[in-house]
């Protein structure tokens, strides 16, 4: 599996860290609601098919991406940066 | 139909083995049970044996999707062990132990329960210690552990390298002479064969489609093979979990599916008697009867439904085969794949009644769902049964997430690709 980072290319998946669902979003953190935070932490839609998820270039640029992967062929259709970024990773096949 | 033994078996060979009957029936699905398991892997099958044979149920049928034996059954490696460090943990694995001495005899298959040992390796100090803990925490629950010096461990196993120029030297390791492998195929056909001599109709290339349910009570099935209706539906379905849920209405779960993958390489002989694990990366490694090496070691670590992984796995495991035996570094690999395992958010299994009415979940099993076999059917068949939880599982709670009660035998968090 390779995955094409937007900053450095296409590289092997072992330059890179999984961290997981990223559609998942964090609770304000003001938020005392029991149950949105255990959705937040344990709650998993574990699809099969289509998965957008983190992954962090963490042997190179670092940067935190957001990878749509399918899960039973492990094709991946976009990868494209995270955070102030967002929408500067161009489509990926 | 006859029990296997001695006997039976001169008695076909005079008839050049042409008259062997199947080991259990191809029944039409019926429109109605008392009981419907979803999944028939071995723990499915279990649980539709013990809840017929201990809980006197009758009426019983095991979906299957493809073929008995085709899941995660026939894919793991084989260990059969109760090595832990929480008590909930050690006592339901050293049951589900107990359950495999005797098995073979129970269900009147050989299920070739080798108890050969598992020994884990220690490389620094504080893992040696880590080591007397978890072995200490064994033998306080009944189960067996002994801890062993460098030395005994170089007279037990000659082909382990246990020179001290390494990055990585055996300090010493923590032994479980009870535990050990089994014939996993020889489990789903044990377990069909006996489950289907109690009357178990277990029903094969039959997929679950869509629950049927009054409100929120679950009364039947819509499958491929027609519209079958329940009392009791139970999900025991490991890698496919999220999915089937999903059919049901449960659109999250505590779960996450991945990739795990297992190597066999060509057969040698005679080298490795026991089943060693390398404490400083993840690998386990064992031999087979035929005389292949077995081993395996991490989930590849992403979500996936594949049954097959990518290299990096392989290179990380075959690096640290052959730094613990150099001697396999020139022998050719025969065969790999992949199962997809269950990862619970907390590293331990799920064994209980819901989340909806007329429900039952037993999921959540990681790498460890084929030595759960035997207890897990006995528990999920006493959850089914007497709609409470048996006293082993009762630990094994969907809200214990909720609760704070999570059981993270590694204290990993909530990341399941650690566990």
């Amino acid at each position: 599996m390779k995955i094409k980072c937007p900053i450095c290319g296409k590289r092997e998946a072992s330059e890179y860290t999984y961290i997981g669902d990223a559609t998942v979003k964090r609770p304000d953190v003001n938020n005392t609601d029991e149950q949105s935070w255990f959705e937040y932490v344990f709650q998993r839609r574990n699809p099969r098919g289509d998965h957008e998820e983190h992954w962090q270039h963490t042997a190179a640029c670092r940067s935190i991406l957001k990878v749509k992967r399918n899960t039973v062929t492990h094709k991946i259709s976009s990868v494209d940066l995270e955070g102030p970024w967002q929408g500067q990773g161009e489509e990926n096949n | 139909m006859s029990d296997y033994s001695a006997f039976s078996l001169l008695k076909n060979a005079f008839s050049g083995h042409r008259n062997w009957k199947s080991a259990w029936r191809k029944p039409e699905p019926r429109e109605n049970y008392e009981v419907v398991i979803i999944g028939g892997g071995g723990h499915g099958l279990a649980t539709a044996y013990y809840l017929a044979k201990i809980y006197g149920v009758r009426n019983i049928a095991v979906l299957e999707k493809g073929n008995l034996g085709g899941g995660n059954v026939g894919r793991n490696t084989t260990i059969v062990r109760s090595n832990y460090l929480l008590p909930a943990n050690i006592r339901f694995y050293e049951y589900s132990m107990k359950l495999w001495e005797g098995l073979s005899r129970e269900i009147n298959y050989n299920v070739m329960f080798s108890q050969r040992g598992v020994l884990n390796l220690a490389h620094t100090p504080g893992q040696l210690d880590e080591y007397a803990r978890r072995g200490n925490a064994m033998l306080m629950e009944g189960a067996d552990a002994e801890l062993l010096s460098r030395e005994e461990i170089s007279r037990r196993i000659p082909g382990l390298y246990t020179g001290q120029d390494t990055r990585f030297p055996i300090l010493g390791g923590l032994n479980q002479p009870r535990a050990g492998t089994a014939r996993h195929d020889a489990i789903a056909w044990g377990y069909a064969r006996a489950a289907d001599r109690q009357g178990v109709d277990i029903i094969e290339n039959c997929e679950v489609i869509g629950f049927i349910k009054d409100g929120d009570t679950v009364t039947g099935l819509n499958t491929t093979r027609g519209e079958i209706s329940a009392a009791k539906v139970g999900v025991s379905v490991a890698g496919s979990t999220s999915n089937v849920m999903k059919l049901a209405g449960i659109d999250k779960l505590p779960i996450e599916s991945h990739v795990l993958q297992a190597f066999v390489t060509e057969p040698l002989k005679p080298l490795i008697d026991t089943v060693v694990t390398f404490g400083a990366g993840h690998l386990y490694i064992s031999q087979s009867d035929k005389g292949g090496l077995v081993f395996g070691g991490d989930v590849d670590g992403y979500n996936s439904y594949a049954q097959r992984g990518n290299l990096p796995i392989f290179e990380h495991v075959a690096a640290a085969a052959v730094t613990m035996f150099p001697n396999l570094s020139r022998l050719r690999l025969l065969r790999n794949w992949g199962g997809i395992v269950d990862m619970s958010m907390d590293g331990s299994p799920i064994i209980c009644k819901g989340p909806l009415p007329g429900l039952y979940l037993n999921a959540g099993w990681c790498y460890g769902g084929f030595k759960a076999t035997p207890a897990a059917g006995h528990c999920f068949a006493h959850t089914i049964a007497k709609d409470e939880p048996h006293e082993l599982n009762s630990k094994y709670t969907l809200d214990r997430f909720f609760n704070g009660n999570e059981l993270d035998e590694n204290g990993t968090g909530p990341i399941p690709a650690l566990h």
